[in-house]
């Protein structure tokens, strides 16, 4: 890495140049409310790098324009919050259903419905999910601090190309808007995992090339299913997660994103008075990291699943330690926004429990 | 006793049996796609944006690279794909339900952004794939699976003109309407694509061309009554002409 200087930015914009840094060069978007500083940003940053920009007339155009760029072989993104990333579902299960590569960013507001636009981690059913149509699975990065938010983006534009699959990072409010300071970094040479075999550039010397998710003949949607299980399979290993001092730990807190942020300092004050607390913070979402979760659960450890939401993520942790152990869940309403603080009595009750 | 050909396919069309109704135009409108394309060189390079309906198996039928976009979507995924490969040509193939209901959004405004595209929209005053319901191109009186009575004006509206709003769109470069209802109009027809597509060449700009196109089978038609059909009330209600063209100082 360079000696390259650290800069004080918001999380939008470390997103912004993660994804510049990446070698995005198709930007396709629809203003809401927290993650517009991207669009903003890029409008005028996408053409120093002779990229695209459009403002699309909605999200479902963004979405679609994202899959024509995706098609094309082109390191694309777009970005937006809640209930412009329900209408984005249609092309990312028909990217899904096509294999094709292309970074989506929600910064999570408060729903359901227009909700509010404060931070909240109510999206995670429809991110982890699929979120639209058929059988398929989005990768899933979910940054907690700015820098993360820079090194994420890097590493979505790396996994869409290497699965030939949308890969959704699932930011908050929180991360889009707080300051930091980042440390930018070059990858090396973009690597699109020989996306030239595959995409659409004009038959010359070459047969046509047909990229497409309708599988009418006998059995051949059965077998594009099998190909994606297999690829979502594949996927596994590319689950991470941030273990925080869970050694020695009596209960670990399950917590991704800014909030998992939050109770990490949560965690630091109540280590500081003595108290055996650890913290399992997921990177990814989809795929889950649910091997470190297991190997905590056979060590007798206790959970507590700690989510801005009414309960999400919470099932996956049960399904990773199932047959060993449980979780219990603290809920922090959306539409409030917690400081380390708020933690402190739920934690230490199911502590003493 | 040696024979000449003389008359035979544009290599670029598929040797195989189309999935078509006997009498749909959208086999008519393929080939003027296929001639247009072969004769202005452009096999090699054309990126076809396929849609949703009786059309979304064009990419069967021409051997050229292509994507399936969802439904109404398919100007939206061409505007990525065209800013993705700037030197190449992209067309998107779209029905009436596909392009003037659910959308148009998408059809309005790459039009008004001038995408680098081309359009080719097939009219057939129905949604055909799905059994014949009403569209909003449907005729008022006519009758389909959802307007059993006939199309009423008070009730569903009058049907979409689309050449008519295209065509006052300040990104758009080239709109014209055609017909698929007669040798002489078939001919127009293929000019209009020859000229939508230069635009798109030549970087002047968008280019649509709707074509009104015969669907005999939820017609209850035949055939023949059904291009009648075209010829009596369709073009009537959807003068031929062109809507723009800003090569020219006015309209033809
Ligand atoms: C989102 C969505 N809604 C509805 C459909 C069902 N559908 C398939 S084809 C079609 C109508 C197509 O009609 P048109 O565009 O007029 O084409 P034609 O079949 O007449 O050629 C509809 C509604 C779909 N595939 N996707
Ligand atoms: S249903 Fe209509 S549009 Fe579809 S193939 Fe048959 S005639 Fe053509």
């Amino acid at each position: 890495m360079s000696d390259t200087k650290r800069i004080f930015i918001k999380g939008n914009e470390a997103m912004s140049r993660g994804a510049l840094a990446a070698g995005c060069t198709c930007y396709f978007g629809y203003p809401i409310t927290p993650q517009n500083d991207i669009p903003e940003f890029l409008s005028t940053e996408m053409a120093t790098v002779d990229g695209e920009f459009v403002q699309a007339e909605s999200e479902v155009a963004a979405a679609n324009m994202l899959l024509g760029a995706a098609a094309g072989g082109a390191r694309a993104m777009t970005t937006s919050s809640s209930p412009g990333v329900s209408l984005m579902q249609e092309a990312i299960s028909y990217m899904a259903g096509s294999e094709l590569p292309g970074v989506i960013v929600n910064v999570n507001r408060g729903g359901p419905g227009l909700g509010d636009i404060g931070s909240s981690q109510g999206d995670y059913f429809q991110s982890t999910r699929g979120g639209g149509h058929g059988d398929y699975r989005t990768l899933v990065l979910a940054p907690g601090t700015c820098q993360e938010g820079y090194d994420m983006m890097i590493e979505a534009f790396d996994l869409a190309f290497k699965y030939r699959n949308p890969v959704l990072v699932l930011a908050d409010a929180i991360v889009g808007q707080m300051k930091e300071p980042v440390t930018p970094w070059e990858p090396k040479a973009a690597d699109n995992h020989g996306a030239e075999d595959w995409r659409i550039d004009g038959a010359k010397g070459r047969k046509k090339r047909l990229l497409k998710s309708l599988f009418l003949e006998d059995g051949a949607l059965a077998g594009q299913n099998r190909n994606l299980q297999s690829k979502y399979e594949a996927m596994q290993v590319e689950a991470r997660a941030d273990v925080f001092e869970c050694d020695d730990a009596d209960l670990v807190i399950v917590a991704f994103g800014s909030i998992g942020r939050i109770v990490k300092s949560t965690v630091r004050r109540l280590r500081s008075e003595g108290k055996k607390v650890g913290l399992v913070r997921p990177l990814t979402l989809y795929p889950f990291p649910s091997e470190v979760l297991r190997d905590l659960a056979k060590k007798g450890k206790r959970f507590l699943t700690i989510e801005q939401n009414c309960g999400q993520m919470v099932d996956d942790v049960r399904l990773s330690v199932r047959g060993i152990a449980d979780s219990e869940f603290h809920g922090h309403m959306p539409g409030d926004l917690p400081g380390s603080d708020d933690f402190l009595a739920p934690i230490i009750k199911h502590l003493e429990d | 006793m040696s024979e000449k050909l003389v008359f035979d396919a544009p290599e670029i069309m598929v040797d195989r049996p189309t999935h078509y109704c006997p009498g749909c135009h959208h086999g008519v409108a393929h080939r003027l796609v296929g001639e247009v394309l072969t004769e202005m060189g452009l096999v090699d390079d054309t990126l076809c944006v396929g849609s949703i309906g009786c059309s979304v198996f064009i990419y069967n039928y021409l051997d050229v690279d292509a994507v399936e976009a969802p439904h109404g979507r398919a100007p939206a995924v061409a505007t990525g794909l065209k800013r993705a490969h700037k030197d190449k040509f992209v067309f998107t193939y779209q029905g009436d339900g596909d392009l003037a209901s659910i959308g148009l959004a998408e059809i309005v405004h790459a039009a008004n952004r001038g995408e680098k595209i081309s359009v080719v929209f097939v009219n057939n005053t129905v949604y055909g794939m799905t059994g014949g319901q009403m569209a909003p191109t449907t005729l008022v009186g006519q009758k389909t699976t959802t307007s059993p009575n006939g199309r009423s004006a008070e009730e569903h509206g009058l049907a979409i003109r689309m050449s008519e709003i295209i065509g006052g769109l300040g990104g758009t470069a080239y709109c014209e309407r055609v017909s698929l209802d007669s040798v002489k109009n078939i001919r127009r027809a293929k000019k209009a694509l020859r000229k939508a597509f230069e635009m798109q060449i030549n970087g002047t700009g968008f280019g649509f061309v709707e074509m009104l196109s015969a669907c005999p089978t939820n017609w209850k038609m035949d055939p023949i009554a059904a291009n009648t059909r075209i010829t009596e009330e369709m073009i009537p209600y959807f003068p031929l002409g062109v809507f723009k063209d800003v090569t020219k100082d006015g309209e033809e």
